[in-house]
C-alpha cells in the first residue's frame, strides 16, 4: 500500500447543456405562447469522464477550444452542477478557477486580500494575518496604498496568484493563468507550485499550450469532444494532441485535406531537428542555428532524383522551402539500396511558433518518388514580439526633426 | 494511513454552498464592502445616508404639508413622514438593487464555487447598514422636534427584524427570477411605486376609507410595519397594527403573507442556485 492517496476523483461525469434555439425569454412571449416548448439543441460538453488525480501530483488536463475542459475544471470546482457521476476532493479546493475573479478595482490591495481570503475560506481575521506575506510574495510592498485599478494586469496577476498560493488550499485548479505576467514572475509562479507539491498538495493546470504540459506536468489528460482521448505520459498525451489537431482540421477542410505520404522507390526514414553539435532537439531559440535531418534510402534507381525540404506552419502556410535542382546542383541517379544522409543548416529565423518539416524526393520534375507531410516538427521560442511570418534580422532608425517654431521655447 | 483529509463529493453550486460559516463571512464582506463604496468618491461619504432621506423628506415635507395640507390632522406628521420614508426607503433600495445584484456579480457566480445567496443578503446587509444610520438621524430629530422617548421606542428592532426579512424574502425572489427574466426590472419598479402609495407613508392608515383599511392592512404586511412603528414612535394616540387590522388574530394574516414572500424567496433561490452559472 504504498500508492498516494487520491487527492481527486472524478467517475462517470457528464455534463450536458441544453441550449434554447431561439431565446423565449420573456413574461410576454410566455403569455403568447404558454404550451410552446422551446426548442433546445444539447450540447453533451462532458460524456462519461472518468480519472483519478493522486495526491500531490501535477496534473495537466489538454484540449482543444470546446473540447470540454473548462467545463470539466467548472464541475470540479463546483460553479456547475454535473448530470451524471460524481466527484471528489479530498481536502480544501481553491474555488477559483481564474486569478483575480472577485477583485474589486475600487478598493485597495489590503481590502481585496481580505475579501479574496474569505472567498477562499479564511476568517477575515486569518486573511488579514496573511496579507505581509501575500504582498511580500507579489512583490508589491510600495503599492499598498494604491487602489487596484491603478495596478497594471501583471501586478493584478501577482497578487491573485500570491492569494491563491498563501491560501492554504489542498488542490489548486488553474485555467491558463499563467500567461499573463512577466518571465521571471512566471518562473516564481513554477517554483511555487513545486513548493506545493512538495507539501502533499495538488495542482491542476487546464492549458492548450502543449508546452507548458510537457515542462511542468507530471500526468496530463486530453480531453477531446467532451470525452476522454489520452491520459497519462505528457509527451504522448502532447503528441495524441498534435495528432487530433492535425484529425479535425483535415475534417475541416475535405479540399485540402492531409497529403498523402507517397513511398515509390524512396523510403524517407527518420527525419529531426537538431543543433550543430549534433544534439537533437524539438524547440530552438529564435536567432540561434538549426539543422534538419533527413535519412533517405533508394529502393530502386532514380533518375535525375531532386530531394525538397519545405518548413510549414500550423496553418500550412510554407514559411521555407528549398531543394537541390534549386541550388543548381544536378545530382548523380540514386542507386538501389543507396542511403541518402541529408543535413540542412540554417539561421533560425522564425518567429516562435511550432513548424512542420515536409520532405520529398522527385524523379525529375514531375514524379514523385517519395513524400512525407509533416515528417517532424519543432518549436520556436523567444520572447520578442513580431509581426509576420518571420523575423527577418534588421536594425530600426528613426530620425526625427522637430518644427522648431513649436519646440522652441519662450525667451 | 497518510493525513489526507476525508474525500467530499463536490455537489456543484447551491444557495449556501460551501459552508455556512464562509457564507456568513461572505455576507458581511461584501455587504460591508457595498455598503463603503455606495458614496465612495463623493465629498459628503457617509453623510449621504443622513442627507439622501432628509432631504427627501424636505421634497415631500414641503409638497404634502405646504401645498397641499395633507398631514393637518396627523399627530407629528413631518416627524412621521420622516419615519416612514427611512424604513420605506431601506425596503425599496434593497429590493431593488437586489433584482440584478445576481447578473451583476456575473463573474464571480460563474467563475468560482460561491454561495449564490449571499449576493442578495449582501445587498440588504449594505441596505441595512444605511439605515441604521438613518435611523439615529431619525431618532436626534424626532428629540429636536419635541417628541416625547418613550419606552415603546425600545421595541422598534420588533419592527425592523420582520422588515429585514420581508426584504430578503423579496430579494432573493427577485434576484433568481432575474437571471431567467429580464422583465423582472421595470416590473419591479412600477409594483415598487405601488406599494409606495400603497403603504401608510404619505399618510396615516385613518386616511384610508374604512372598506380598504382592512384589506390593506391584511395583504400589505409593509403597511403593519409603518403603523405599528407610528404607534410606537410618532404617536401613542395611534391605534397600531392589530386593531387597524381588523383586530385580535387577524394581525396573523399579514405576519403569514410576509412569511409566505420570505420562504417563497428561499424556495425559488434554492431550486435556481444550482443553475444560475449556467444561464447567466
Amino acid at each position: 500500500m504504498n500508492e498516494r492517496a487520491t487527492a481527486v476523483g472524478v467517475a462517470g461525469v457528464s455534463k450536458t447543456f441544453r441550449i434554447p434555439r431561439q431565446h423565449l425569454m420573456s413574461f410576454k412571449e410566455r403569455a403568447m405562447h404558454p404550451f410552446r416548448r422551446v426548442a433546445v439543441t444539447d450540447l453533451h460538453a462532458l460524456k462519461d469522464v472518468s480519472f483519478d488525480i493522486e495526491q500531490g501530483e501535477f496534473f495537466g488536463i489538454a484540449g482543444r477550444n470546446g473540447s470540454g475542459k473548462s467545463t470539466l475544471l467548472k464541475c470540479m470546482a463546483g460553479v456547475y452542477r454535473v448530470d451524471r457521476g460524481a466527484i471528489t476532493v479530498a481536502g480544501r479546493l481553491v474555488p477559483f478557477i481564474e486569478l483575480g475573479v472577485g477583485f474589486n478595482q475600487e478598493m485597495t490591495a489590503l481590502d481585496n486580500v481580505v475579501i479574496n481570503g474569505v472567498m477562499m475560506g479564511l476568517s477575515p481575521r486569518e486573511a488579514q494575518r496573511r496579507f505581509d506575506a501575500v504582498v511580500e510574495f507579489a512583490e508589491l510592498d510600495d503599492f499598498l496604498d494604491l487602489k487596484l485599478k491603478n495596478y497594471s494586469s501583471g501586478m493584478q496577476v501577482r497578487l491573485a496568484f500570491s492569494l491563491m498560493v498563501h491560501a492554504d488550499a489542498d488542490v489548486l485548479l488553474i485555467d491558463e493563468v499563467l500567461a499573463v505576467g512577466d518571465a521571471a514572475f512566471q518562473q516564481k509562479c513554477f517554483d511555487a507550485f513545486h513548493d506545493l507539491r512538495d507539501r502533499g498538495k495538488t495542482v491542476v493546470l487546464v492549458t492548450h499550450d502543449m508546452q507548458m504540459i510537457e515542462r511542468f506536468c507530471q500526468r496530463a489528460m486530453l480531453l477531446h469532444r467532451g470525452a476522454v482521448a489520452d491520459i497519462g505520459d505528457p509527451g504522448s498525451v502532447a503528441r495524441r494532441y498534435l495528432e487530433l489537431n492535425f484529425e479535425e482540421d483535415d475534417e475541416a477542410s475535405v479540399t485540402a485535406g492531409r497529403p498523402e505520404d507517397v513511398s515509390h522507390g524512396v523510403a524517407i526514414g527518420d527525419v529531426w531537428i537538431e543543433r550543430p553539435d549534433g544534439r537533437r532537439v524539438d524547440s530552438v531559440g529564435q536567432g540561434d542555428p538549426l539543422v534538419i535531418r533527413a535519412e533517405i534510402e533508394a529502393l530502386q534507381r532514380i533518375d535525375d532524383p531532386e530531394i525538397g525540404v519545405t518548413i510549414n506552419d500550423e496553418a500550412g502556410t510554407v514559411v521555407f522551402g528549398t531543394a537541390t535542382r534549386e541550388l543548381g546542383r544536378e545530382e548523380q541517379p540514386f542507386e538501389p539500396g543507396e542511403r541518402i544522409s541529408l543535413r540542412l543548416a540554417l539561421r533560425n529565423d522564425l518567429k516562435p511558433a511550432r513548424y512542420y518539416v515536409d520532405c520529398g524526393v522527385h524523379e525529375g520534375v514531375h514524379r514523385v518518388a517519395a513524400f512525407r507531410y509533416r515528417a517532424s516538427d519543432f518549436l520556436v521560442f523567444g520572447n520578442r514580439a513580431q509581426l509576420g511570418l518571420v523575423a527577418l534580422d534588421h536594425t530600426f532608425e528613426l530620425e526625427r526633426r522637430r518644427n522648431r517654431t513649436e519646440a522652441a521655447t519662450p525667451s | 494511513m497518510s493525513s489526507t483529509a476525508l474525500p467530499r463529493q463536490i455537489r456543484g453550486p447551491s444557495a449556501f454552498g460551501g459552508g455556512l460559516r464562509r457564507a456568513l463571512y461572505l455576507t458581511w464582506i461584501i455587504g460591508l464592502t457595498e455598503y463603503r463604496l455606495t458614496y465612495f468618491g463623493s465629498a459628503l461619504g457617509y453623510l449621504w445616508s443622513l442627507m439622501r432621506p432628509l432631504m427627501l423628506f424636505g421634497v415631500l415635507y414641503v409638497v404634502f404639508s405646504q401645498i397641499v395640507d395633507f398631514g393637518d390632522d396627523i399627530v407629528n406628521y413631518p416627524m412621521l413622514l420622516l419615519f416612514n420614508i427611512v424604513l420605506f426607503n431601506f425596503f425599496a433600495d434593497a429590493s431593488t438593487k437586489a433584482v440584478t445584484s445576481v447578473v451583476d456579480r456575473e463573474a464571480i457566480v460563474r467563475k468560482m464555487h460561491f454561495p449564490g445567496m449571499v449576493i442578495p443578503l449582501a445587498r440588504v446587509l449594505s441596505g441595512g447598514l444605511n439605515l441604521a444610520v438613518s435611523l439615529i438621524a431619525v431618532f436626534v430629530f424626532l428629540l429636536a422636534y419635541g417628541v416625547d422617548p418613550r419606552w415603546t421606542w425600545l421595541l422598534l428592532p420588533l419592527l425592523l427584524v420582520p422588515l429585514v426579512l420581508l426584504t430578503l424574502g423579496v430579494a432573493m425572489l427577485l434576484s433568481a427570477l432575474y437571471v431567467r427574466f429580464r422583465d423582472v426590472a421595470p416590473i419591479w419598479a412600477v409594483v415598487s411605486t405601488a406599494l409606495f402609495y400603497g403603504s401608510p407613508v404619505l399618510y396615516a392608515i385613518d386616511k384610508v376609507p374604512e372598506d380598504y383599511r382592512q384589506v390593506l392592512m391584511l395583504v400589505n404586511p409593509l403597511a403593519d410595519i409603518l403603523e405599528q412603528g407610528r404607534s410606537w414612535v410618532i404617536d401613542p394616540n395611534a391605534d397600531g397594527a392589530i386593531a387597524a387590522a381588523g383586530g385580535g388574530a387577524w394581525i396573523l394574516v399579514p405576519i403569514a403573507v410576509g412569511a409566505a414572500v420570505c420562504a417563497l424567496g428561499v424556495w425559488v433561490f434554492n431550486r435556481e442556485a444550482p443553475r444560475i452559472a449556467e444561464r447567466l
